[in-house]
């Protein structure tokens, strides 16, 4: 009797101690898989092209000051003020994700192997609104002498939370599903987040200060284009290309 | 005397604990900390303090008060076994030892499955219970719960006492799990004004996150009605039983306590603090109610402790301190 009660005892304190301290070990990591080779199923010789540019219309919010003292190294760090709604002279709306959402039939483009960086910079993401293709390497940078978290929350794809500790960490994800938008978010600065579009082909930008974008190489078609953007919301226009054509189109979201 | 205090200190600890869970969801820091049971490649224990900073703090701080209230229950466990007469508490004690390793495993598979709904309700919902249990052993230990004299043991039975408290304590666990639900799917704000919902007593239009937060708020009037009544019953019928008024009284106190949170949850749009408070004085509250239980059903116990007398053969009487040994027949 009594030596069971100690033997209890003592399986209940090694539960315990596994439970509460752990035993070494660290952030997983997703092998990046190899790009599959594919040729480039668009003619260059026919390919055309959309371009454009998004306004916002009516009054922009302005930027909100955010608050980082949450963390002594974040704090020290300039341009501490929202990235929601960023817009640029000519009321040119920045940070709007364009991209082709049908029309390509089943072609299959191939994937680059260059990554697409992701950086963790001044306590923010850079970008922060950021295009990929499936089963491109996406590399997430820490340039931060403080933790971050990077937290995936995507709907289509795996999930994952990974540990930044250091500046100068790397991480390697590779996404298998196209899926419009994903959230990145650091739990530790609530304030830091941004958005990845996943497609299965090239054909996507996002707008910088000037609200311009372009889609080139695109074969001669219809399609519908998209414009996302994080608080605006979506919108879409069809647009038709002819062979080496350049189709201009341009989105106004209101405010 | 050292266990009475013990028992007392563990229970208070677990409330606390219960708090910084609550900061924890309340602030969303439950990822902050991606890794478990180490912190970024740390063993827990020696993680700098100094890289403690947003919502770290409260997610490793949660840890490590975890992990001492773990501690703090294993040690209990362990002098309950060795000092305790009544097999019946004893057991308690190995009850509230599984419990909190149980509870330490679902907040680490919460953490690495990435806070899935039901995983993380379990893990409130359980804590709820592991400070159940250590309250009510800080009460089966104490002087009061032990005297011969007391009125509780030649006292008529009352049935509707006892009926009525087991009623409020169920219903306010009940509704404890459903503000975990309704922590845990983000439906805190679903219903956006207070005391009523979009201006209206029943909300015009319905979704799941709705449907669970107007539940809250039915399941608070429904506690509220069971208090009322259970606490009017003492004060009708026991007004001389302090053991029995002294808990009512501070079921209604700590009852209006709640209400104010929880409207000021609501009106601060579940500012960090407030909605924290609003957690641990839940616990308070079902604790609260389980003591006036359990005094309520104190003769029962009576019965419970003359089955559960240690037998001749039972070894452990004899590493019982002088003076100790017939504790279980005092009671």
């Amino acid at each position: 009797m009594q030596s069971s009660v100690y033997r209890a005892f003592a399986a209940c304190a090694l539960c315990l101690m596994v439970v509460t301290a752990g035993c070494g070990g660290g952030a997983k990591e997703e092998k990046a898989s190899a790009p599959a080779v594919v040729s480039n199923p668009v003619d260059p010789a026919t390919a055309g092209a959309i371009t454009g540019v998004i306004k916002l219309d009516g009054t922009a919010p302005a930027p909100q000051p955010i608050t980082m003292d949450s963390d002594a190294y974040c704090e020290k760090q300039p341009g501490n003020s929202t990235e929601t709604v960023v817009v640029g002279e000519g009321s040119a709306l920045q940070n709007v994700f364009v991209y082709v959402k049908d029309g390509l039939g089943n072609r299959v483009f191939p994937v680059p192997s260059t990554p697409v960086v992701l950086d963790q910079k001044g306590c923010r993401y850079a970008p922060h609104v950021l295009g990929i293709q499936v089963g491109q390497t996406l590399e997430i940078h820490s340039s931060d002498n403080t933790l971050h978290n990077v937290h995936a929350v995507p709907q289509q794809n795996r999930e994952f939370n990974e540990a930044h500790q250091l500046a100068g960490i790397k991480h390697d994800h590779v996404f298998s599903t196209k899926e419009v938008m994903i959230p990145f978010k650091c739990d530790v600065h609530k304030w830091m987040n941004a958005y990845l579009g996943v497609l299965d082909h090239p054909f996507y930008a996002v707008t910088g200060g000037n609200g311009r974008f372009e889609l080139k190489g695109l074969p001669p078609g219809t399609y519908t284009i998209e414009a996302w953007h994080e608080k605006l919301g979506t919108q879409t226009q069809m647009v038709t290309i002819g062979e080496k054509q350049t189709s201009d189109v341009s989105f106004t979201f209101k405010s | 005397m050292a266990l009475r205090i013990y028992t007392r200190f563990v229970a208070l600890s677990t409330a606390v604990l219960i708090f910084a869970g609550g900061l924890v969801t309340s602030t969303g820091s439950g990822l902050s900390v991606p890794d478990w049971p180490n912190t970024y490649g740390w063993f827990m224990f020696t993680f700098p303090l100094e890289k403690m900073v947003g919502g770290i703090r409260y997610e490793h701080a949660h840890r490590l008060i975890a992990s001492t209230v773990g501690f703090l229950i294993m040690v209990l466990a362990f002098w309950l076994w060795r000092m305790e007469s009544r097999a019946w508490v004893r057991r308690l004690g190995y009850v509230a030892l599984a419990a909190v390793v149980t509870q330490g495993i679902l907040g680490g598979v919460t953490v690495l499955w990435y806070l899935p709904d039901p995983i993380s309700i379990a893990h409130a919902s359980l804590a709820q219970l592991v400070f159940c249990l250590t309250a009510a052993i800080a009460l089966f230990t104490s002087r009061g719960w032990r005297r011969q004299d007391q009125p509780a043991l030649t006292a008529p039975d009352d049935s509707i006492l006892r009926k009525l408290t087991v009623a409020t304590t169920t219903w306010i666990y009940v509704q404890i799990l459903l503000g975990a639900t309704m922590r845990h799917t983000d439906a805190g704000l679903a219903i956006p004004d207070f005391p009523l919902a979009f201006g209206q007593l029943v909300p015009p239009h319905w979704d799941a996150k709705i449907a669970i937060h107007f539940a809250h708020r039915v399941g608070a009037l429904i506690a509220t009605m069971l208090i009322l009544a259970g606490t009017g019953h003492v004060f009708y019928h026991h007004r001389r039983r302090g053991e029995l008024v002294r808990p009512s009284l501070l079921l209604l106190l700590l009852l209006a306590a709640q209400i104010t949170l929880g409207a000021f949850t609501v009106w601060s749009a579940k500012h960090y603090i407030i909605n924290s408070l609003h957690v641990v004085t839940g616990a308070c509250v079902l604790v609260t109610s389980l003591v006036l239980t359990l005094r309520a059903h104190r003769a029962q116990f009576a019965a419970l402790d003359a089955r559960s007398a240690r037998q001749p053969s039972d070894p452990a009487p004899a590493r019982v301190a002088p003076g100790r040994a017939n504790a279980g027949a005092r009671a």
